[in-house]
């Protein structure tokens, strides 16, 4: 059974009855040809949600159109995003990773250690690498634990990721004694330039829109046009036939939680650049909620099989959007998040319909 | 009796009674361990760590909350679903309990249940009549009722009325047992008995152990998901009732991560996430012995032993989570094979 036969070569050559909800076939068809009209609808549904919402606010919303209200709500979308696509390929593998939030604490809380004092490695620049390098190294090693979780240890992912969520966050609390940490009291010079990465403009774009949308281009294309992608899909679509046709299953879920962890790293940098401080109790709270929410909202199913990375962007905006409009008319709290709540059971809702 | 027959069939016996101690010490491993965990701490720590106080209310009755959580969580994963929702269906509760305080301890009781049931039925019902994920669900859920409860409470704690009789609730004694205590035991009897002696019971076993054959075998397979959840709800919304009693408010900020908690007990107790199987006593057991483990930190931190920061408390939650569902993984490994 080849595994480079060209495009669908994965499709299980076992009569392996299949669940309605992974049918592979069924994915091919709409992701790549998107010939029925179910899967245009797929396709475009989330997209047409946020058009209304955009046309919404422009008509409604004061100043909607202006660079301001745009940069602000790509800023705060930015790590949702970044962290999204990372739990849309775990996802897109039937897995799911609770541990997001906690490992964007420990790369919150390991940053600062290298800006303390460039001086004792060598040149302050040293310092700068290191206080990115490391904390995503960190990150992606411990992405590396949860993947070791599900494939050498067996465990399912929502335990084998709990683990961290619970830890995780200890961790990056015991670290620092639960202290909040401020750039400002930091002796190092390059603390303005690791700054630059949350609050600097490159061409009047903040640094993290560009990385986001970086991530977002590269994922997407990943996920469509490499071998690793295909193999994803077809790990999350039936694990076992995917095994058959000579689909790596493990590597490939071992490497959808590194870059879990990788993207969640990056994502805890930017939230103490933005923050100017790093606080181990707050950092990621609730994140994996709001990625898990996003992918769902953007069409990626929790059974895993399919998945769309621009659907993913597009759901953590429409997420974002929705709340911006409430809090734009003074809508309270309480009740922007019965509203986002009730979006994410309408999503799946017309998913359900479109796919059955 | 002596013949040749007699050595190999005693020695055949033995190498089977082995095999079942083995698998009885990784199966119990919980019990063992809260045993083990209760002698060490007796000898330790001396009449302090059994004192009738420590027990019962220090900390039986501060736990009752996950107990209570725990169990309906027990339920849920034994038919293979989840219910995220349950923390914020406890605080929207507690606010829903300390509002209606103002009318008596009847009313603000039954308003916090029967909140609690309605999310449950919404859980349910999406899950049962329109074949949606628990996942996805409850966690809408999760964010829908902690909105609400910040609707309702508008965004600040709402103080029990003490004119009325609800802070009774936390404060009354049977004996020497708190009230919620009570009520939790006797709910936890009553779970026993629906899941061991009713067909409810095995419905749910049925539904978590292959939910296609539980349909064509004819169990009501949605109505049993919808009671489910709705007894999840219900279950969170007392638990919310007793938060509201004992912390005297309904704060909209609470209860963060008591979902969490409650699957990592009902896992660390010995129920499989698969569904399928599972106890209601193992589930306790994992309750206690999570709780536990704390109360044995701060004895022994009480002792100047070490000092560990609070910080570590989730460090070690975590951990030892891991080292329990390792150890469960590997035995469900043997058992297949």
């Amino acid at each position: 059974m080849g595994t480079e036969s060209g495009a669908g070569s994965w499709k299980p050559e076992v009569s392996e009855p299949l669940t309605p909800q992974s049918d592979p076939d069924a994915t091919r068809r709409s992701v790549a040809a998107g010939a029925d009209i179910a899967g245009l609808v797929r396709r475009y549904g989330s997209f047409g949600a946020l058009v209304l919402l955009v046309v919404y606010n422009v008509v409604f919303t004061p100043n909607f159109l202006s660079l301001g209200t745009l940069n602000a709500n790509l800023t705060q979308v930015a790590t949702i995003v970044i962290v999204a696509v990372g739990m849309t390929f775990v996802i897109a593998t039937g897995g799911v990773d609770l541990s997001v939030g906690s490992l964007m604490a420990i790369a919150a809380v390991l940053a600062p250690m290298f800006l303390v004092d460039g001086e004792q490695f060598g040149a302050p620049a040293i310092g700068l690498m290191l206080a990115i390098i490391a904390p995503i190294l960190a990150t992606t090693l411990f992405g590396a634990f949860n993947g070791a979780l599900v494939t050498i240890g067996g465990l399912q992912p929502i335990i084998a990721t709990l683990v961290l969520f619970l830890a995780g966050r200890g961790f990056a609390q015991v670290i620092v004694n639960g202290e909040l940490q401020e750039f400002r009291n930091f002796g190092s010079p390059m603390v303005p330039n690791f700054l630059f990465i949350g609050l600097g403009e490159i061409a009047g774009i903040r640094p993290q829109v560009i990385v986001m949308v970086v991530i977002v281009l590269i994922a997407a294309w990943v996920l469509r046009a490499t071998t690793f992608g295909r193999y994803v899909l077809a790990t999350g679509g039936n694990a076992s036939a995917a095994r058959l046709a000579g689909v790596p299953v493990n590597q490939v879920k071992f490497a959808v939680y590194c870059i879990s962890g990788f993207l969640a790293g990056i994502a805890g940098l930017i939230v103490i650049a933005i923050n100017r401080s790093s606080d181990p109790s707050s950092v990621g709270e609730l994140m994996e909620l709001n990625a898990i929410a996003a992918v769902v909202v953007g069409g990626t199913p929790l059974t895993g099989g399919q998945a769309t990375i621009l659907g993913t962007f597009i759901g953590a905006l429409i997420i974002q959007l929705l709340r911006f409009s409430l809090i734009a008319h003074n809508i309270p709290d309480g009740i922007t998040r019965i509203v986002i709540a009730g979006a994410i059971v309408a999503a799946v809702l017309a998913q359900r319909q479109r796919t059955s | 009796m002596v013949s040749a027959a007699v050595p190999d069939a005693y020695s055949e016996s033995e190498t089977t009674a082995r095999a079942r101690v083995v698998s009885a010490i990784q199966r119990q491993g919980a019990l063992i361990a809260l045993i083990a965990l209760i002698v060490f701490g007796v000898v330790r720590y001396g009449e302090n760590y059994y004192s009738v106080y420590n027990i019962f209310d220090a900390f039986l009755n501060n736990n009752s909350y996950y107990a209570l959580i725990a169990l309906g969580m027990t339920f849920v994963i034994m038919t293979g679903g989840i219910d995220l929702s349950v923390g914020s269906v406890a605080v929207l509760a507690a606010v829903m309990a300390a509002r209606l305080s103002a009318y008596g301890l009847a009313p603000a009781l039954l308003g916090a249940v029967l909140i609690g049931l309605t999310a449950g039925l919404i859980n349910g019902g999406l899950i049962a009549r329109f074949a949606l994920q628990p996942f996805v669900v409850t966690l809408a859920m999760l964010l829908g009722a902690r909105g609400g409860a910040l609707v309702l409470s508008e965004n600040a704690p709402v103080m029990v009325d003490f004119a009325k009789g609800f802070p009774q609730l936390g404060m009354l004694h049977l004996g020497p047992v708190p009230l919620p205590l009570a009520i939790t035991a006797v709910l936890y009897v009553i779970g026993v008995i629906l899941l061991n002696q009713t067909r409810f019971g095995r419905h749910v076993l049925a539904i978590g152990g292959n939910e296609e054959a539980a349909r064509l075998a004819g169990i009501p397979v949605g109505r049993t998901l919808i009671a489910v959840y709705a007894m999840s709800g219900a279950l969170a919304g007392l638990a919310g009732a007793f938060l509201a009693a004992l912390s005297f408010s309904g704060s909209p900020t609470g209860a963060v991560g008591w979902e969490l908690s409650a699957i990592a007990a009902v896992v660390v107790g010995g129920t499989l996430l698969t569904g399928g199987v599972g106890s209601v006593g193992s589930t306790l057991i994992g309750v206690l012995l999570l709780g536990l483990i704390f109360v044995t930190l701060n004895f022994e931190r009480g002792m100047g032993t070490f000092q560990l920061s609070s910080f570590w408390e989730n460090v070690i939650r975590g951990v030892f989570l891991l080292i329990v569902v390792v150890f469960q993984s590997r035995l469900a490994r043997r058992l297949e094979t």
